[in-house]
């Protein structure tokens, strides 16, 4: 970065410290995001690549490009990458650990070199993952859900896939305890929990499913590896094992899992509306509990992701009832996103479009959710490519646009620069619109009856698989063009410290970008994260003291 | 009654409300919003009403409504699913059997199929049963499916309502060759099935020369291959069997008889004997791709198209 020339003293974090090196052992929290944010970013190209092989192969029946084994490695390693290194961590590690602290009025989080450790572990986790290419007999080719038996008895690298799953979830198990100390001991005076902002609460929400979750899953693949190397048999039938234990185990880490993936997008949007709408986010506190809600209730719905593999009628049926359930805090954040819009002063400006896409595209995503989990349908569509079309809405329409809403909200805070509009809208729009034409026509094909994870498919299934292929290819475009857009960016002209005119404290108490320690001076809290009310004055006086 | 099965009516009426509920969701709030983000844009609407945050009624209407509309949908999602699990006592047994990766049918009186021959109109149980991984029986046109877990008695039942034949295919990843994983259900008149029953095994060549027949169109093989004599980038599998061919190895023209060696080489070295005429690299190996018993049973299917 070259220096931005201001007047006395301001030195932003990237003048503190110079060279790699000081990268490598840094403990500033934004410069552990901006390493975040390489690392995914590399990761979420090459899953997002692999996502395009895949959709090419199906183009038409038969074989186009792969041959069957490698498709099977193929979506594994696409699932496992975009899962434990982009979906998961994304957001916490990356917008989490930026404007975490400066949103709650903090220096930085309350345990650095911790967050360090945790990026190591990541970057570990990710190396490992990546390895399995290179020896034996190829990466793992179970699926990212690592199913028993067959993940015992294949002669792939399994082992290796499910250790690194394993050392991501300790990456992630240290982000969420490093975060809850943050927000309980760190809160500038003045900020009572209920004066917090919604993103951080977010974050607050998931990381207590980070922690209470995730070791569930890392003793679920260690059971893995325990039977693969030493032949105790858990969930081998052969060895005197239950596969059905293993799912079980698996999604009850699995299915809190979905709420990491998708409540820090939440809080992401509820952060980004209010700043374009000028007014105050609708119904604060029922987004608040409706986030704890989610938290709570999501522990006890795992069974919905089993409702064909036996399990006993009662359990389907309780399952289910509180699958439902989970959907009305959700439901209930909807409405109340749209309710801010109501009589609000909108410019809509990239970040802005993001969101709105995130809320058609979430919503899509859980009205599908409803129909995996009543019964009758689930048992027609599980396993079938209305599944993946499902969870591409959720994770990829919902996390995913409100990751790259957050790049964009975010840009000129981290990088002091602006990127040109006009093009991250036209970008914005490519994506929106491949990204429908690769997912819709999933829905179709899995109503059709085209079951996941084939290789090759009946005649009938062709057309909506070649739409989708089409699609995948817009989408590439729109990607492509949004990367660029951003990289020029970098040497786009200079942004205020609050080109949004936002009033919360990472807008207004910092510079351009921020310096090592963000504030000056401890902020105060004079005012609710979300009251517009004079704003333009507000953001005056601040920016003079 | 309507659909395939006796399960189809139960379960689209769940599809219809479901998914009609959600239209109707998803396009109120997408004209919402897209109604409030054009009416309050900043060029209209200067300034913000700030005074508004929240509304207790509102929050109360939109926490019960979709409770309420939540729980008619797992009613009917409820509703669609309890008959599945509840098999009437004069069921026929049918065990159906899954390996990587195909499936066998075997019936009350020992009698085996590759695929599910069933009597229209009758209620027919199946005992799902696993040898090695998990796999799980779908029938999309009947709208059932249920995982084949070893070491456990699943199983699942269905009366189908309409002659036909219907694919039913594994749903449950099992690797290699999963998305072959596929057969038919047949649904036949009440006499002719128990006719079926009667006639002794067809002896195992049958199912083998049609296991062949399987293996051949799943690969891809019956893009250039025909098998009614009918050339089309290859030579056809009719009358071959037996016969000599005039093939070049490493540029040398040597003869060769067609027979299971020679078969073998083909598929998986192909490049090795071209037979003269055609261009070596044409054809792709299948080693890794077609097991020994795969290239068998091509070889059984070889052979039956002899005249
Ligand atoms: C945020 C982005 C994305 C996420 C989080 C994501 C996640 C996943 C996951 C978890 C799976 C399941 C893998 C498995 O069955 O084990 C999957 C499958 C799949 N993904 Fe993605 N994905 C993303 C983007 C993409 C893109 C960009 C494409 C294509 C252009 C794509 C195409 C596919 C396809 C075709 C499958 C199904 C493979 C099969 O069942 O045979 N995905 N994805
Ligand atoms: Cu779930
Ligand atoms: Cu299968």
């Amino acid at each position: 970065m070259t220096a931005i020339p201001q007047s006395g003293a301001y030195v932003n974090f990237y003048q503190e410290k110079r060279g790699f090196l000081s990268w490598l052992v840094t403990e500033d929290h934004k410069r552990i995001a901006l390493l975040y944010f390489w690392a995914i970013s590399v990761f979420f190209v090459v899953a997002f690549i692999l996502g395009l092989i895949m959709r090419l192969e199906l183009i038409a029946p038969g074989r186009t490009l792969l041959d069957p084994q490698t498709y099977n490695e193929v979506f594994t390693l696409h699932g496992v990458i975009m899962i434990f290194l982009f979906i998961i961590p994304g957001i916490p590690a990356i917008f989490g650990n930026f404007s975490l602290p400066m949103l709650i009025g903090a220096p930085d989080v309350a345990f650095p070199k911790l967050n360090l450790i945790s990026w190591y572990l990541y970057v570990l986790g990710g190396i490992l993952a990546l390895s399995t290419l290179l020896y034996g007999e190829g990466p793992a080719d179970t699926g990212w859900t690592f199913y028993a038996p067959y993940s015992v008895k294949t002669g792939t690298n399994v082992t290796v896939a499910v250790l690194a799953a394993f050392v991501l979830g300790f990456s992630s198990i240290l982000t969420g305890v490093n975060f809850i100390v943050t927000m309980h001991q760190m809160r500038a005076p003045g900020m009572s929990w209920m004066k917090m902002p919604l993103f951080p609460w977010a974050l607050y929400a998931t990381a207590w499913i980070q922690v209470l979750a995730t070791p569930v899953v890392g003793i679920t693949l260690l059971m893995i590896v325990a039977e693969r190397t030493l032949g105790i048999g858990l969930f081998d039938p052969a060895l005197g094992g239950d596969p059905v234990l293993y799912q079980h185990l698996f999604w009850i880490y699995s299915h809190p899992a979905v709420y990491i993936m998708v409540l820090p997008a939440m809080g992401l949007v509820s952060e980004l509306l209010p700043v374009f709408v000028k007014k105050s986010i609708f119904g604060y506190k029922v987004i608040v509990y409706s986030s704890l809600a989610i938290a709570f209730i999501g522990y006890f719905v795992w069974g919905h992701h089993m409702f064909t593999s036996g399990m006993s009628g009662p359990a389907r049926i309780i399952f289910s009832v509180l699958t439902f359930l989970v959907a009305i805090p959700s439901a209930i954040k909807v409405f109340n996103w749209v309710s801010t819009l109501y009589k609000g002063s909108i410019e809509i400006r990239t970040p802005l479009l993001y969101a709105l896409a995130f809320i058609f595209l979430f919503t899509i995503g859980g009205l599908t959710g409803l129909v995996v989990g009543a019964l009758a349908t689930d048992i027609h569509v599980h396993d079938t490519y209305f599944v993946v079309g499902h969870f591409h809405y959720v994770m990829f329409g919902g996390t995913g646009f409100a990751f790259f809403g957050a790049i964009h909200f975010y840009f000129p805070k981290i990088w002091g620069r602006m990127y040109n509009q006009k093009m991250a809208n036209v970008a914005f729009s490519i994506l929106f619109v491949g990204f429908n034409l690769v997912y819709f026509p999933m829905l179709v094909l899995g109503m059709m009856g085209m079951p996941r994870r084939y290789y090759d498919y009946l005649p009938e299934f062709t057309l909506p698989n070649q739409i989708s292929t089409v699609g995948s290819w817009i989408l590439a475009i729109g990607l492509i063009l949004m990367i660029t857009n951003l990289i020029r960016g970098r040497k786009g002209p200079k942004a205020s410290s609050n080109p949004w005119g936002s009033v919360t404290l990472d807008w207004t108490h910092t510079q351009s970008p921020p310096t090592l320690y963000n504030f000056e001076k401890t902020p105060e809290i004079e005012r609710g994260p979300y009251d517009y009310t004079d704003y333009e004055a507000y953001i005056k006086k601040n920016l003079q003291s | 009654m309507s659909g395939a099965s006796n399960f189809v009516e139960g379960v689209d009426l769940a599809f219809y409300v479901i998914l009609g509920i959600s239209s109707f969701f998803l396009v109120g709030i997408t004209a919402v919003m897209i109604y409030f983000v054009i009416r309050y844009r900043k060029s209209k609407n200067p300034k913000a009403d700030t005074s508004i945050t929240g509304s207790n009624k509102l929050e109360l209407i939109w926490t019960i409504i979709p409770t309420i509309l939540v729980l008619v949908m797992f009613y009917y999602g409820w509703a669609g699913f309890a008959p599945m699990r509840d098999v009437p006592d004069d069921a026929i047994n049918v065990k159906a059997i899954a390996r990587m990766w195909s499936w066998t049918f075997e019936y009350e009186n020992g009698k085996k199929s590759d695929k599910l021959i069933v009597p229209k109109g009758k209620p027919v149980k199946l005992d799902l049963i696993s040898v090695d991984v998990n796999h799980a029986l779908y029938v999309p046109a009947f709208r059932i499916k249920e995982d084949v877990i070893p070491g456990r008695n699943n199983y699942m039942w269905f009366t189908a309502n309409q002659f036909g034949s219907y694919d039913l295919m594994c749903a449950e990843y099992c690797g290699l060759r999963h998305a072959y994983m596929l057969t038919t259900v047949e649904v036949v008149g009440d006499d002719e099935w128990v006719e079926w029953m009667k006639t002794p095994e067809g002896e195992s060549d049958l199912d083998k020369v049609a296991e062949g027949f399987n293996v051949i169109k799943m690969n891809g093989c019956v893009a250039c291959h025909s098998s009614d004599g009918t050339k089309l980038v290859a030579n056809s599998f009719k009358d071959i069997w037996g016969t000599e061919r005039k093939v070049l190895v490493n540029g040398e023209e040597q003869t060769v008889i067609i027979d299971s060696e020679y078969i073998h080489e083909s598929i998986y070295d192909p490049n090795v004997k071209v037979v003269v005429g055609y261009n070596p690299g044409l054809m792709p190996s299948y080693k890794g791709m077609l097991s020994e018993s795969d290239v068998n049973l091509i070889i059984e299917y070889i052979k039956s198209l002899q005249q």
